[in-house]
């Protein structure tokens, strides 16, 4: 067999890209004159070395769970969805109008009702593009970053012509009721006796994410129509000739896709914000395609980079607090990291591939 | 072992450095970023003009997400900083929820004028008012009896710029044509100078013949295109006369860098509560300087501080886009 075994594929691949791209990181710290141990340190700190951190860091991953997910799944039947942004927004849309406009009496009800609404809305929005691209063959990367811009447009005008609180300046709804607010990290540990912060935003919405990550874990490989998907993902003709119908399978898997998109507006608007803003996306959508690519498409990958994510933004976050190092290399250093793991990732890849192919002739 | 030793002193220089921090203030940018050319850079040269002038120094981020509003908000205030100024409507939100908490630090925001905090100084400016006057001073440039208004992103506020520059050009030429246009519906709109550009020349196809950008840093773009082209445009913010002398007609100014450099040299003593700077404040004015010395009249001159003027005196009444979420002289 030629292939690595597969702890090298999962581990150690991603590993030295990392490895490569802090080093790179590094050298430019130097090269605008700071001390880049110092920067590293106050990352590390900042996002890992307090409940408070951590509840940046897993506030972001959340976000960076789903949008993950949902380019997974569409990946696994070999489609490109790059519209999860448009399908976040619309997601937004839905759990405001569900928080604002049903009466819900207690978070749990108002947590299933705009998990549905979310899910429904990022679906509708991932259902044109799939349409069109099973039924009239327009591609799917050009249609669902168009449906970005269109999201984004629809979302301008309800905020600031439908939803605005009457004089209000922000392009916002107005605050959820109470009674949609979800209890925090902080409030689900206290109980426990664990101290956790106050001030963080991670929230109940995480363990939904991680029981999507479950979900998707059980379809992909556990239910038949998970089979279809990746059948269908490996060859069409293939597929096709099983008796499995490409339109169904691309617009099914475009849907679920569309939906966990969507599903992170629970994290950010009805965790963090309360309310609707209008940038409450802020490119987690195009985020959750790198974690996907560093995932490997698998639900445990996808966690692992997720995080990896949300470090590097909280890491980000306290490093544009503290220190002169400009916002701009901060996300040159998130780019970097994503342009490694993914990109770039045939670089490390096949060299190591060959490596362990020529240790084990030796053996052999 | 060394490397242990490195990880640790440089971890606590780092302390140190948030130690001797205290009762500094902290600046935080809003998403357009430092550098935008307009808002956020003229809070940062107020900033900067109190650092040169009083040798002390600031803390200060640009914000690169919605969640790190609070987070600033609430880092800079339990390290001890005092003022925290903050930039733009977005932080009113978390500005309710975190100032509560830190009774003894002193909050300032910038285009906030709504909230119920008695730690925090609400500055407000009134930028339909010195929008007014630059709407009268591009009716009485216009040769063809069309100007042009470039907003960034379509949200209220800008809309309230194009309101009051629509009546101000309405109040000279009853009959001018007002083409107005949006750069887009994202946050990107702020910082598209190439869009501004492709928007000016559209505008000059219809035959616009001054151009009012309010859009940040797509604004450069707008002046540039209407520079190259051979009509005039007016800025915004900052005084921008000075980017092509000689073809910007004026710059609309909203003293962003003076509301900061005072909230920094008040320190801790600053005052909280509303304050609103129009024209009676010289909050907001028109910018006049040698750069478009030779474009302004003194006919122009004149019937814009006499309009000034009645503003003040209450004569005359700009209507503002909040009042009822519309504007009498242009639909958006």
């Amino acid at each position: 067999m030629d292939r690595m075994p597969p702890w090298a594929d999962a581990l150690l691949v991603p590993l030295i890209s990392l490895v490569l791209a802090a080093i790179l990181s590094a050298l430019v710290i130097i090269g605008i004159g700071e001390d880049p141990v110092a920067a590293v340190t106050l990352m590390v700190k900042g996002a890992l070395g307090s409940t408070y951190g951590w509840g940046y860091t897993l506030y972001y991953a959340t976000n960076f769970i789903f949008t993950g997910l949902a380019v997974a799944v569409a990946f696994h039947a070999r489609m490109f969805n790059i519209g999860g942004e448009g399908q976040a927004m619309l997601g937004g849309l839905g759990v405001a109008l569900v928080c604002l406009y049903l009466p819900l009496p207690h978070w749990t009800v108002a947590l299933v009702a705009a998990a549905l609404g979310a899910a429904a809305f990022g679906a509708a929005w991932a259902y044109v593009p799939a349409v069109l691209q099973a039924r009239r063959g327009s591609h799917i990367v050009i249609t669902t970053i168009m449906f970005n811009f269109i999201a984004a447009a629809l979302l301008n005008y309800v905020l600031v012509n439908l939803l605005r609180p009457k004089g209000a300046m922000d392009p916002a709804t107005a605050k959820f009721p109470e009674g949609t607010h979800l209890p925090t990290l902080h409030d689900m540990l206290a109980p426990v006796g664990i101290e956790f912060s106050k001030a963080a935003p991670a929230n109940v919405t995480l363990l939904i994410a991680l029981l999507a990550c479950l979900a998707v874990w059980l379809l992909i490989w556990r239910t038949r129509l998970g089979y279809e998907i990746r059948a269908f993902g490996h060859s069409e003709t293939a597929a096709r000739y099983a008796g499995i119908s490409p339109v169904r399978i691309t617009v099914v898997a475009m849907l679920i896709s569309g939906g966990l998109a969507g599903l992170m507006a629970l994290n950010t608007t009805m965790g963090e914000a309360e309310r609707l803003v209008l940038n409450s996306v802020e490119g987690a959508g195009f985020i959750g395609i790198a974690v996907a690519l560093m995932g490997r498409s698998h639900p445990l990958g996808v966690l692992m980079a997720a995080i990896l994510f949300g470090f590097l933004y909280q890491g980000g976050a306290e490093l544009a607090l503290w220190t002169n190092i400009p916002r701009e290399l901060i996300v040159v250093i998130q780019a970097l990291v994503i342009l490694f793991t993914g990109a770039l990732d045939n670089m490390v890849r096949m060299p190591l591939e060959r490596l362990f192919l020529a240790r084990r002739k030796k053996e052999g | 072992m060394t490397m242990m030793k490195t990880i640790l002193g440089a971890a606590a220089s780092v302390a140190l450095t948030a130690g001797a921090a205290l009762a500094d203030p902290a600046l935080i940018f809003d998403l357009g970023g430092k550098f935008d050319k307009s808002f956020n850079e003229a809070a940062f040269n107020g900033a900067q003009r109190w650092a040169e002038e009083t040798g002390g120094s600031f803390n200060e981020i640009e914000l690169q997400s919605e969640a790190q509003r609070e987070q600033a908000l609430r880092r800079f205030a339990e390290a001890g900083f005092n003022p925290v100024i903050t930039m733009g409507f977005a932080m009113a939100d978390p500005l309710s929820t975190v100032a509560p908490d830190y009774p003894d630090t002193k909050f300032a925001v910038v285009d906030v004028t709504w909230l119920d905090a008695p730690n925090v100084r609400q500055i407000g400016f009134a930028e339909h008012e010195g929008s007014y006057l630059v709407g009268m001073m591009a009716a009485m440039a216009s040769k063809t009896g069309t100007v042009g208004f470039i907003g960034g992103m379509d949200v209220p506020l800008i809309r309230h710029f194009g309101c009051g520059y629509a009546q101000g050009a309405k109040a000279v030429n009853p009959d001018i044509n007002i083409v107005a246009n949006m750069t887009g519906t994202t946050p990107a709109a702020w910082n598209d100078p190439v869009k501004g550009s492709e928007l000016t020349k559209a505008q000059i196809s219809q035959g616009a013949d001054v151009v009012y950008a309010a859009a940040g840093g797509t604004g450069v773009g707008v002046l540039q295109t209407a520079a190259d082209e051979g009509i005039l445009s007016i800025g915004v913010d900052s005084n921008q006369n000075h980017l092509h002398p000689g073809k910007v007609l004026t710059s609309m100014l909203k003293r962003v860098d003076v509301a900061v450099y005072e909230a920094m040299k008040a320190g801790e003593d600053l005052e909280t509560g509303v304050v609103t700077l129009g024209l009676s404040e010289n909050g907001v004015g028109y910018a006049l300087d040698e750069n478009n010395a030779a474009l302004v009249s003194d006919e122009m001159k004149a019937a814009v501080d006499e309009a000034r003027q009645k503003i003040i005196d209450g004569e005359i009444n700009v209507v503002s886009y909040y009042e009822n979420d519309s504007c009498p002289a242009l639909t958006f």
